[in-house]
């Protein structure tokens, strides 16, 4: 990927927030009630171990996913095509694979210099976040396959209307509108 | 047979074929094959990263926070309020779609209302702080202000709408977890 060196930086910045939240909960809870702290992680392991199969699922996904559309697939066709082509590219590509935001925005930044538009970066960063097909295993197990596919369109949809309205606000589409 | 049964042999043979394939392109070298494998093995170490913590915190308000609390900031009476609350819940939520989807659950089940829980879910997809940090400094805060002050309001919108169809229609979220 070539984009890893950032990874240290935020990965490992948030994290330590994190564990130490949980660490400053857990400690609070403990003195505050034993019994009750005790019935907290008995409720944790419980909850962990029957999503975890779903959490697998995703996994499997998430690899063949990667491997069938690299990154580098990716950015050589988000480079080249036209606005409307590419943003639909975009969108497809966002939604149907999966990358933490250190690699992401990178790349699209890179992007950017290359030349390409705000209106498809924005489809792409905002199916990216919102429509999850390798997060599907997961979301269909706590709210159902309907209400999943449902949600997944609707987002699909936002992030058409965002793209198209950056691109209105940036001056790529209908420039007139704000010279 | 059951078709519940053939669904789980399927998903087992599925899983053992995967693993084969991907251990059999180790031994012989296979490039895609190897590829597959160390994405599987990084982003398994990612979310084993977040996933425990994230599921400590779920334990802690399972336990500690009433459900008369969560009914009074994020059930139906709270209406757009909730909607905001929701939002800065999402805003502070770490990883991504996968950690919101648990929380957003147990949430629901302490009588959230559940356009809410799809306004936090869209939310921490499109929110949340660190991400947005990042984001503004790769690709410029007017980007990042767009993006959001159009996102938000649609989010709220169709997270209500999808909610109150579902409250209508009575429907129930089976996990039992």
């Amino acid at each position: 990927m070539g984009l890893r060196w950032t990874k240290q930086g935020l990965g490992g910045y948030k994290l330590i927030y994190l564990y130490a939240v949980v660490a400053l909960a857990l400690a609070c809870s403990f003195f505050a009630d034993r019994a009750k702290t005790y019935k907290a992680l008995k409720i944790t392991s419980k909850k962990f171990c029957k999503i975890l199969p779903a959490f697998a699922g995703m996994l499997v996904l998430v690899s063949m996913v990667l491997t069938l559309v690299p990154n580098e697939l990716v950015v050589r066709y988000l480079g080249r095509s036209n606005m409307p082509t590419g943003t639909l590219v975009a969108s497809f590509f966002g939604s149907i694979t999966l990358m933490p935001g250190f690699i992401a925005y990178p790349l699209c930044g890179i992007l950017l210099q290359k030349g390409v538009s705000y209106t498809v970066i924005s489809a792409f960063t905002t199916t990216l976040m919102m429509v999850g097909f390798v997060t599907f295993p997961i979301e269909k197990k706590y709210f159902g396959t309907k209400v999943t596919i449902v949600r997944n369109l609707l987002s699909f949809f936002i992030a058409l209307v965002v793209a198209v309205m950056t691109g209105i606000f940036f001056g790529e589409i209908f420039p007139w509108i704000f010279k | 047979m059951d078709i519940q049964v053939i669904k789980r042999y399927g998903k087992i043979a599925g899983l053992l074929g995967y693993a084969l394939f991907v251990a059999f392109s180790f031994w012989k070298g296979y490039e895609p094959g190897m590829d597959m494998g160390k994405s599987l093995g990084y982003f398994t170490v990612e979310m084993l990263k977040i996933l425990p913590p994230a599921f400590v915190l779920i334990g802690l308000f399972e336990v500690w926070v009433k459900r008369e609390t969560v009914e009074r900031h994020f059930g139906s009476q709270a209406g757009l309020r909730g909607h905001i609350g929701g939002i800065l819940l999402a805003g502070t939520t770490v990883g991504g779609l996968y950690v919101a989807f648990p929380v957003a659950y147990s949430l629901y089940r302490k009588g959230a209302d559940l356009g809410v829980i799809f306004t936090y879910i869209g939310a921490s997809a499109i929110c949340r702080v660190p991400m947005t940090i990042f984001e503004a400094s790769f690709l410029g805060l007017k980007f990042s202000i767009i993006r959001l002050s159009v996102s938000i309001p649609l989010v709220i919108l169709t997270s209500s709408a999808l909610g109150r169809y579902l409250t209508k229609m009575n429907y129930r979220f089976e996990h039992g977890g």
